[in-house]
């Protein structure tokens, strides 16, 4: 009998541990395929545009020279937002090669475009969804009649439930073309990816900022409606001050998902290795170069496929950890 | 006394132009999903077929696709639920501290992980050393998805039980892990069931963890050790195919998918409905 529980606590406690086990074997098993990347190209990956670049080495003594000297070309290159051609160091590298006998070029990659994909298409996804999923919320907590707050919320969560292929699809054929005729520019964009991912975080976020609004005991808002506030005070003066944590973290927490979401934004942002000057230019987000080359990469590529995988699953992780631990702790 | 009113006119407009941009954006938001919606069910309609349900890939139909998807949420299904069960009856039952306090952030911040990532991880572990993607592969992803999921939801149902409960089994001398199976467990039976639907209605919807685990296969296969059919993988292969004929099937493939994703939400909210009204 006490064996039994014995046994059974064990086995309890180990499949907690699992959990455990599994995100530090996540961290650890990236970081151990990430480490060639991280050792050639170390925190300059951040900062450097170029992804698959050959450049050129010199066989001989110069070599280092040579290597550094083509870094410096990349940064001027990359540095600004605004200069968009970088098509001169391969020019440049073709002529080397054609002059000079014992030479070795080597492929290069660099995460900045893919990084600045992932954060400007969520921040466009963001300011997009937050005010309606703000209002949805407000509006089923404080406005809509009680025939309507049920089945609204239940549409609500609904929608959160498709997957995300769908809206990714949808985005494709009717949404793109339509955003195209208003923005003009190209039909796989930042725009778009972005405000398809907003579209597909605006059920997930309205419906947990309702719950967090929901915590607002009745008597305070009773009480403030007894003094006369319109309703609009109440959400401004009791409901957004009492919720203001839960909401933050709700708010903080679909950033999460939309900086890890690939299906909705595969689609829909182009895919091309390119800084976006304007909003309707196409790009690339890490999940995008990991969907589009895993596994068919050269050696060199899939290390640095495994860096950016690394830098996005600690990017998530903290965002997802402060939304959390910080702001929505103790709400269960 | 006419700047009182003034105020009070005031705060009137504002609230009226307030709730007014508020409902607004309500009906915004809706519209843009119900748009989703109802192109889906129309461009769905308008392609779906019965031959899609007897046909493979290769001939045109959907019916391995469906078949894999299903085999992988149900394989996810057998090895998630109880590991994840058990873990969360272990942070309820027993673990009082630190430690399953922490587990239980972790599981939490595991749920949102993007699931790129763990799809990543396990081709590193499950696909890499066997040189092929396998079907096994793309069921442990769905489940490494599931796990936190049904810890959370076991974790909040327990909470939901009376102490009293627990003590009065605890006083006929069960043992603790018996009043949990036998008594505690049985109380939440319906939540957890309900819990558990819509955990895998969300596991079956999932792309991105399949893409490099179980890929997919045009052909009827019930060998998990090779490519296995995915009924999502194959949606945004199709979609990306520039025929007609492979856009049609990629809706027809998106317009199942939603159906069963939400025949199962549904039929979770009604055991639900069902429970609280008895």
């Amino acid at each position: 009998m006490l064996n039994k529980e014995f046994l059974f606590k064990k086995v309890a406690f180990s499949s907690a541990t699992l959990i455990l086990l599994i995100l530090t074997s996540i961290f650890v098993m990236l970081f151990i395929y990430a480490k060639p990347a991280i050792n050639e190209y170390g925190l300059n990956f951040l900062t450097d545009a170029s992804w698959n670049k050959s450049v050129v080495i010199h066989n001989s003594t110069q070599n280092t020279l040579q290597a550094q000297q083509n870094k410096i070309d990349d940064d001027e290159n990359d540095g600004s937002l605004f200069s968009d051609d970088n098509s001169i160091l391969d020019e440049e590298s073709d002529d080397i090669s054609k002059n000079e006998d014992n030479i070795i070029t080597k492929t290069i990659f660099g995460g900045y475009i893919p990084i600045v994909g992932t954060i400007l298409s969520s921040l466009i996804a963001m300011v997009f969804a937050i005010p309606i999923a703000l209002g949805i919320a407000v509006f089923l907590s404080e406005i809509a009649p009680d025939f309507l707050i049920k089945p609204v919320g239940i549409a609500i969560e609904l929608l959160a439930a498709i997957p995300s292929i769908i809206y990714g699809m949808w985005g494709l054929f009717y949404f793109a073309p339509i955003l195209q005729n208003i923005f003009g520019g190209s039909q796989m964009s930042l725009l778009t990816a972005g405000l398809v991912l907003g579209i597909m975080v605006i059920p997930f976020m309205a419906a947990i900022t309702r719950d967090a609004m929901n915590t607002t005991p009745d008597v305070l808002k009773e009480s403030a409606y007894a003094l006369g506030a319109t309703k609009f005070e109440v959400v401004k003066d009791v409901i957004f001050p009492y919720a203001k944590v839960g909401i933050i973290g709700s708010i903080i927490l679909s950033l999460g998902r939309a900086l890890g979401e690939t299906m909705a934004v595969a689609f829909l942002i182009g895919s091309v290795f390119k800084i976006p000057h304007h909003l309707t230019d196409p790009t690339i987000s890490i999940p995008i170069v990991l969907a589009n080359n895993f596994g068919e990469a050269t050696k060199d590529m899939m290390g640095a496929i495994f860096y950016l995988t690394f830098i996005l699953f600690i990017f998530s992780f903290l965002v997802i950890g402060i939304a959390k631990f910080y702001f929505l702790r103790g709400r269960r | 006394m006419k700047q009182n009113e003034n105020i009070k006119s005031r705060r009137l407009f504002y609230n009226k132009v307030i709730l007014f941009l508020s409902t607004l954006s309500a009906i915004v938001g809706l519209l843009f999903l119900i748009w989703i919606l109802i192109t889906l069910f129309l461009k769905g309609i308008d392609s779906i077929n019965l031959s899609l349900f007897t046909k493979d890939l290769v001939d045109g139909g959907l019916r391995n696709l469906i078949f894999g998807q299903f085999i992988m949420a149900f394989l996810a299904t057998l090895i998630g639920v109880p590991l994840g069960m058990i873990a969360g009856i272990y942070l309820r039952e027993y673990g009082n501290g630190v430690y399953a306090n922490i587990i239980r952030d972790l599981s939490d911040i595991m749920m949102s992980a993007p699931s790129i990532v763990i799809g990543t991880f396990v081709f590193i572990l499950f696909v890499a050393p066997f040189g092929s993607i396998n079907g096994w592969a793309g069921a442990i992803a769905l489940a490494i998805m599931l796990i936190p999921i049904v810890v959370s939801t076991t974790d909040n149902m327990l909470s939901l039980v009376p102490k009293e409960l627990r003590e009065a089994g605890i006083a006929l001398g069960a043992s603790k892990h018996k009043v949990i199976l036998d008594i505690v467990l049985r109380t939440v039976k319906i939540g957890l069931t309900t819990g558990i639907l819509l955990a895998f209605a969300r596991i079956i919807g999932e792309t991105a963890p399949l893409l490099f685990t179980s890929g997919t296969n045009s052909f009827w296969t019930t060998d998990l050790n090779n490519a296995f059919p995915s009924l999502t993988v194959s949606i945004y292969n199709l979609a990306n195919f520039p025929t007609d004929k492979a856009r049609n099937l990629a809706w027809a493939a998106s317009f199942i998918l939603i159906v069963i994703v939400l025949l199962i939400n549904l039929t979770g909210r009604f055991i639900i409905q069902k429970r609280r009204n008895k």
